[in-house]
């Protein structure tokens, strides 16, 4: 606001103004549906997730292991060089507790601690780690610790389909 | 160190912005044209002194208009003309006043405007629901993620390296929402309490409702001048001398959220330009993006304004209020005057650009400022734009 | 580069998902008095410049050539000439229309802009550029403030 300037336009509305159709609306239903490519190297991280086993690619060069894995170094901008197993084990680097749905306002019955796993690889670098975003369980919220050890549960082989979910979530160890 | 061999000065000498409020009835367009005409007739130009323009807006799916850089060129006065949309998510409205400068600094155009929008209220249920879609499609979205989690996890991170507590960030919505109070076009002006905060309800803890920006429906718009132009349009133009832009890595879950090494990147380089050495002593007045409390003093210790993890001292010791020393701000930020994304980070240059120049009225901080600094946040959690500026 | 081989088509993950969102517009200001006259008086309204004397179809707050707010309205009656038009004899999916629709751009005289509209009442191989169309409203109980108030434009005198 400009002390030169003395009104601003704009008409605000209540939502009870749209829902009570005080002023006229259209509606679009998006509804866009899409099918992408998982890609070479997500698209075999996602196979042997169906076969209960973690893999990353190995950067020979900065000896990184990319988790999720790439094809390509982003920091030595080469192609990586293989894939390598790693244990489904890890600890917590951070973690919040979410108490609302994917659509950001239907309520959890049950706050679900979710956490940012940072996974036991053999190579430890500065400003880098391996891991990934997933949901805690078999512990309460408030029993949550930051480097808590983790391990992960996963869903019975019959029910996995090449999913990052096929992981059902990390307890504590 | 860098060098940069820019071509010509250049000033902002306009500025203009609509009410932000969760829901406006106007349309894109007529916010867009709102929010430009402001600006023009604040530095007595019309659309013909124009030479080129930039527009700047968030994601598509916030309105589900596709392609909303083109829907909105002739409200923006850009029918015609050299035009640009710059979409770089939070950090848009800072980001696209470098676009700006940088047209008129390089001589490709000696006038442009700038208008940064947002109208977040069509998406339904809401547009938490389109920010969604940011995560990754195949290895996030099937947890089920929704928005607050990324920055309940970084706001964890931080708290814990640093042993802060929650009160301590609450208190950043305190001052915020109050020095809205004096903003004629805030959406969420408030006098709240620590407590209030405290006890609002959880969104992802430790989120709270009181700790996030709103949603919102808003425009604003930047008027930039080379220097020949600028001194006959006002005699006080308001200069542009340091930018600075930095985004890190999209693999946000392989790197440590507790310091925002691109806020530190993009600062660096803005000094630089600036030739700023201590920013703290340097600079006088601050806006810096706060979507979350907690932003606020993450990108603080970014910015170099303090060690890591001081800023929270520093907000408890009355630093960063507008009669402060070092007035953090004091337009009521995103928590206090809305976020309408682009639109929230134009509001920030607005802000700065009126500070300056003496025009904030009951917002104007105590201190006799000459410069300020604008900075805004965005992407996946990555990236940040700092734009400088001085009388 | 070692990117692998693709040697089992199978092993080709996708992923498939929706963007779910769903939108509700307000229809602005201009809008707002656009389509309640279409609603509730049967006319279609544009606005003038009063400097220039541009007339605005739909209407808007602001004149584009003066770069300037106005707030005049005037009624454009009912007639318009075929601009431009397009026969089309598939919907949105692709499928096949059982009967074709003609969407045309009708410009009214010293107006600028125009609808884009069906025309009605007429076929195809009928109609031609400069034909004069006149707007069919639905009946009143059923308009809504939207554009499918006007069911279609016929050809007129």
């Amino acid at each position: 606001m400009s002390v030169k300037i003395s009104k601003y336009p704009g008409v605000g509305l209540k939502e009870e103004d749209i829902k009570g159709k005080k002023v006229l609306t259209t509606v679009w239903p998006c509804n866009l549906k899409y099918s992408w490519s998982a890609g070479v190297a997500v698209g075999r991280f996602l196979t042997e997730l169906k076969n209960g086993k973690i893999i990353g690619r190995v950067c020979k060069k900065c000896g990184r292991i990319l988790i999720p894995p790439r094809m390509y170094c982003e920091w030595c901008w080469k192609p990586t060089d293989e894939w390598v197993y790693v244990k489904d084990t890890g600890t917590i680097n951070t973690y919040a507790i979410t108490h609302l749905a994917t659509d950001g306002v239907t309520r959890l019955k049950e706050p679900m601690p979710i956490a940012v796993i940072q996974l036991d690889v053999p190579a430890k670098l500065p400003r880098f780690f391996a891991g990934f975003l997933h949901y805690l369980g078999e512990v309460k919220p408030e029993d949550v610790k930051f480097g808590m050890k983790v391990k992960a549960v996963w869903k019975p082989p019959e029910e996995r389909i090449g999913s990052i979910t096929d992981i059902k979530y990390f307890k504590p160890v | 160190m860098m060098h940069f061999p820019i071509k010509r000065r250049v000033a902002v000498v306009g500025a203009g912005m609509t009410l932000y409020r969760r829901r406006l009835q106007e349309t894109t367009k007529e916010m867009v044209f709102h929010a430009v005409k402001m600006a023009l007739d604040s530095a007595g130009l019309t659309i013909k002194d124009v030479d080129a323009v930039v527009g700047g807006s968030a994601p598509d799916l916030f309105d589900g208009i596709h392609m909303k850089g083109e829907n909105v060129i002739t409200e923006a006065g850009g029918a015609l003309k050299p035009y640009l949309r710059n979409f770089t998510g939070g950090t848009t409205g800072v980001s696209q006043q470098i676009n700006a400068w940088s047209i008129v600094a390089s001589g490709l155009a000696d006038v442009c405007i700038s208008v940064s929008w947002e109208k977040m209220s069509p998406c339904h249920p809401h547009p938490q629901y389109a920010f969604w879609t940011i995560f990754d499609r195949i290895i996030e979205r099937p947890l089920g993620v929704n928005l607050v989690w990324i920055f309940a996890l970084e706001m964890n991170r931080y708290m814990h390296k640093h042993n802060i507590k929650k009160e301590d960030i609450a208190l950043v919505a305190v001052k915020n929402k109050a020095n809205a109070l004096d903003h004629p076009c805030a959406q969420l002006p408030a006098k709240i309490t620590v407590e209030d905060v405290l006890n609002s309800p959880v969104m992802c803890w430790p989120v709270q409702r009181l700790d996030i920006s709103p949603p919102s429906d808003g425009a604003s718009a930047v008027i930039f001048a080379s220097e020949d132009v600028a001194k006959k349009i006002t005699d006080t133009p308001v200069w542009v001398i340091g930018v600075g832009r930095c985004e890190d890595t999209t693999y946000w879950m392989n790197r440590d959220l507790y310091f925002p090494y691109y806020a530190y990147y993009a600062g660096q380089q803005a000094y630089s330009m600036a030739h700023i050495h201590n920013p703290r002593k340097e600079i006088d007045v601050f806006e810096i993006y706060d979507p979350f409390d907690y932003k606020e003093l993450h990108h603080m210790e970014g910015l170099r304004l303090c060690g890591k993890g001081e800023a929270p001292k520093l907000t408890r010791e009355g630093v960063t209020q507008r009669d402060g020393d070092m007035p953090v701000n004091p337009s009521g930020g995103l928590m206090g005057v809305g976020n309408p994304i682009a639109a929230g980070g134009g509001m920030k240059v607005c802000e700065i650009f009126w500070q300056l120049r003496k025009e904030a009225g009951k917002r104007q901080v105590k201190k006799d400022a000459t410069v300020g600094l604008a900075h805004a946040w965005g992407e996946l959690m990555q990236g940040s734009s700092v734009l400088i500026m001085k009388v | 580069m070692s990117l692998d081989k693709i040697s089992n088509p199978e092993a080709i993950k996708h992923w498939t998902d929706v963007i779910p969102p769903e939108y509700v517009y307000t229809v602005g200001v201009a809008g707002e008095r656009f389509f309640r006259e279409i609603k509730e008086n049967g006319r279609i309204m544009g606005t003038k410049c009063s400097k220039c004397g541009y007339i605005y179809l739909p209407p808007r707050i602001y004149c584009e050539k003066c770069f300037d707010y106005i707030d005049e309205w005037v009624d454009v009656g009912l007639k318009g000439r075929v601009y431009a038009y397009t026969v089309t004899y598939l919907d949105v999916d692709g499928s096949p229309l059982d009967k074709p629709i003609i969407f045309a751009v009708i410009k009214f005289d010293g107006v600028y802009g125009g609808l884009i509209h069906r025309l009605g009442e007429v076929e195809p191989e009928k109609v031609c550029i400069g034909m004069v169309v006149e707007a069919v409203f639905k009946d009143k109980a059923e308009r809504k403030g939207s554009i499918n108030d006007i069911k279609y434009f016929k050809p007129s005198d």
